[in-house]
């Protein structure tokens, strides 16, 4: 009974090295297990696509706006990420968007709100919006696609009546404008990303610590140190490159922040793994004692709440409130991104992350297109192209697991 | 005789057009196992859900330690210390062993408690040490659930039931899909748990198993009690025909001559109807 576990023989070992990391990595890979790999490779080959045809596509200048771009929709969907882990799907988080905006608009304009109170006001109705829904899909059974689907329509149908006959709003520069017109200097970027590296640095070697006193296999300091490499790189290049334009756009750092936060929420709290065992198995999570319709029911506030935030980005970006913020493709990019970037739509399987590298291709494609000037057509065209290879990629590397 | 650590009486549950329990009654005791048997469809995971508040019956009561209880939901049944293995097993796929042992009860520590941060260290050393004292080979605890053969799967469910140190254990056919040695581990186990003064309620079609470990063996059958033997005073013929409904014709055949014999006072010599 105290004989600790003797490894079972077919249990491939990793050695303490590079080359087997790398070993072990690529039969990872050839088993199925992907991860992030194809969208990190499709974002390579958009990069150099693009770059090839039309120079301007690397230069610090677009990447600042790619960033800008990709902001409002890449918020709305850290909430599509969390849906889609229950197995479901959320049809009303641009029109929630839009409602947010609207309210915004209204309150900074017409009843002259200060701008963090309207912030919180437009965050409060995404949130409610979101509880609002959850009662009938959590609480009554009613399936969550045909709530949000008539949530898209009448929340844009709000928005309409919000507006009014001004139809538009203009937002004054300062205030909520400034959400995504500041940027930050190297000096506040490198303390950042110093404060973030000592604090992942010292969470690793912590853990380490612990799992090696219990007797536990760890992670090695090589494996430490080739992922605190990979992330240095990762920031300072962004800090490098887009410190040459205005600097790091605020509005990046609050959608990455969001990002990070619920991929840390959802990877290492109960309540994350709560979603998670729900949307692999959720009857199993019920007779675990889960509150099955409480998780539930938190998901869609908290989409509710991320759409409300990104449409306040939006309107930020465009100086403006109008009848059509929130539509068009709002929605569906958020969805096609966080698919994309690898969550599974069957439930229960994806990283936050999926939702930061999902966005940057879509966006990086519809802004590759801008920059070449091509027909919005072609732009459609090509990004279900994408989307219907990235679930094709991600049902034939489920067939790889299962065989 | 010791005091019943759970009792129900008249238990009945209906699905629809089907009345899967019919004023059904059962109970377990403190250090003794109790085989419930019965033909597929019979009644006994209907019966098991009941009693774990997986899905409460319609009508009935159930007595924990003596006192009546009321199973809602399955955080009722835990709460109590009835720890269920499901025939469906009831695990998340997609999660890994320790995440499946600790569903809804991952271990927190320190301040983390205030955020439900997950204290992995110490739910994996004790996942280790679980699966190690029932002899479980999994090659890794941090293989996702989905990955595993169907014993070892089975293997995870009944340590995830241990794991909470219950006084009342229900195995819904636990050795269904295990090897030879493994079904001899979940019987020595459950023969262990006994001698720990645990009740234990063991569900099989295997009666080798059951007559092996079993001290009482009660027999569901179309939803009704069918039969109830003391292991040792029994044979398992007997156990097979109150399964069958043998016994049923048997009573049909002694019901039928009693008849025979009122119609014909003059008849010979009656055979035996027993
Ligand atoms: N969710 C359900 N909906 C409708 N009918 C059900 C449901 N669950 C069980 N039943 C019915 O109730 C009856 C008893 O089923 P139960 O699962 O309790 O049988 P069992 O004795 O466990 O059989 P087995 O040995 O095959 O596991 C069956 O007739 C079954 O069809
Ligand atoms: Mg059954």
């Amino acid at each position: 009974m105290t004989t600790s576990p003797s490894p079972d023989p077919r249990l491939i070992a990793t050695g303490n090295n590079v080359r087997s990391y790398a070993q072990s990595w690529g039969r990872r890979v050839r088993h199925g297990q992907l991860g992030v790999l194809p969208v990190v490779l499709g974002l390579i080959v958009i990069a150099v696509v693009f770059q090839t045809a039309n120079p301007n596509f690397l230069t610090p200048l677009n990447l600042t706006n790619l960033t800008l771009q990709v902001a409002a929709t890449g918020t709305i969907s850290v909430g599509i990420f969390l849906v889609l882990l229950l197995g479901e799907v959320d049809l009303s988080v641009g029109s929630i968007s839009g409602v947010c905006a609207a309210v915004l608009g209204v309150l900074v304009v017409n009843q002259g709100f200060g701008t963090a109170a309207a912030i919180l006001t437009a965050v409060a109705v995404g949130i409610a919006i979101g509880l609002f829904q959850s009662l009938f899909i959590a609480r009554l059974g009613v399936p969550a696609f045909v709530v949000t689907l008539a949530g898209l329509i009448a929340w844009q149908g709000l928005q309409l009546y919000i507006l009014g006959g001004q139809g538009t709003i203009n937002l004054p520069t300062g205030g909520i404008t400034e959400l995504t017109s500041t940027f930050l200097s190297p000096a506040v970027w490198w303390s950042l990303v110093a404060a973030i590296i000592v604090i992942n640095l010292a969470v690793q070697l912590n853990e380490r610590r612990q799992r090696r006193n219990a007797g536990l296999p760890a992670r090695s300091l090589v494996q430490i140190a080739l992922r605190q490499t990979l992330l240095i790189s990762i920031l300072a290049a962004a800090g490098i490159v887009l410190s040459q334009d205005r600097g790091v756009p605020l509005a990046l750092v609050i959608f990455t922040g969001f990002v990070v936060i619920v991929g840390i929420v959802m990877t290492r709290t109960r309540y994350g793994q709560s979603v998670y065992a729900v949307g692999g198995n959720s009857e199993a999570a019920r007779r675990a004692g889960m509150k099955v319709q409480l998780i539930r029911t938190s998901v869609f506030v908290i989409a509710g709440m991320f759409a409300a935030i990104g449409g306040i980005l939006a309107a930020s970006r465009l100086f403006a409130v109008s009848q059509s913020s929130g539509s068009g493709d709002v929605l569906l990019n958020a969805i096609a991104a966080v698919v994309i970037g690898g969550t599974s739509l069957f439930g229960g399987r994806g990283t936050a992350y999926s939702a930061l590298l999902g966005t940057l291709v879509i966006g990086s494609i519809s802004n590759g297109m801008d920059l070449l000037g091509l027909n919005s057509s072609i732009k459609l065209m090509i990004t279900g192209g994408v989307l219907l290879a990235a679930v094709t990629l991600d049902t034939l590397a489920r067939r790889g697991r299962q065989a | 005789m010791v005091a019943a650590t759970l009792e129900a009486v008249g238990i009945s549950k209906r699905y629809e057009a089907v009345r899967a329990l019919d004023d059904a009654h059962f109970a377990a005791y403190p250090g003794s196992v109790v085989a419930l048997v019965g033909d597929n469809g019979a009644g006994k995971s209907t019966l098991v859900k009941a009693i774990s508040g997986a899905a409460p019956a319609g009508e009935g009561v159930i007595l924990f330690e003596g006192q009546p209880v009321s199973m809602r939901q399955p955080a009722d049944a835990t709460s109590l210390g009835i720890a269920t293995v499901f025939q469906d097993l009831a695990l998340c796929d997609n999660l890994d062993v320790v995440a499946n042992l600790y569903l809804g009860r991952a271990r927190t520590r320190g301040i983390g408690r205030l955020i439900g941060w997950r204290d992995e260290t110490a739910m994996e050393i004790h996942a280790n040490e679980l699966l190690t004292s029932l002899a479980v080979s999994i090659p890794s605890v941090r293989t996702p659930v989905g990955s595993l053969s169907g014993g070892q799967r089975q293997s995870v469910a009944i340590a995830r039931a241990l794991l909470a140190s219950p006084k009342l254990v229900i195995l819904d056919e636990p050795t269904a899909a295990l090897g030879v040695s493994q079904t001899r581990q979940v019987l020595d186990l459950v023969t262990r748990l006994k001698d720990n003064g645990l009740a234990v309620v063991l569900i099989s079609h295997n009666l080798g198993d059951v007559f092996s470990v079993a001290d009482r063996i009660e027999v569901l059958r179309l939803g009704k009690n069918n039969g109830s033997f003391i292991t040792k005073e029994t044979t398992p013929a007997d156990v097979v025909a109150a399964i069958t409904g043998a016994t049923d014709d048997k009573i049909a055949q002694y019901l039928a001559s009693a008849e025979r014999k009122h119609n014909a006072p003059a008849g010979g010599p009656e055979r035996n109807p027993q």
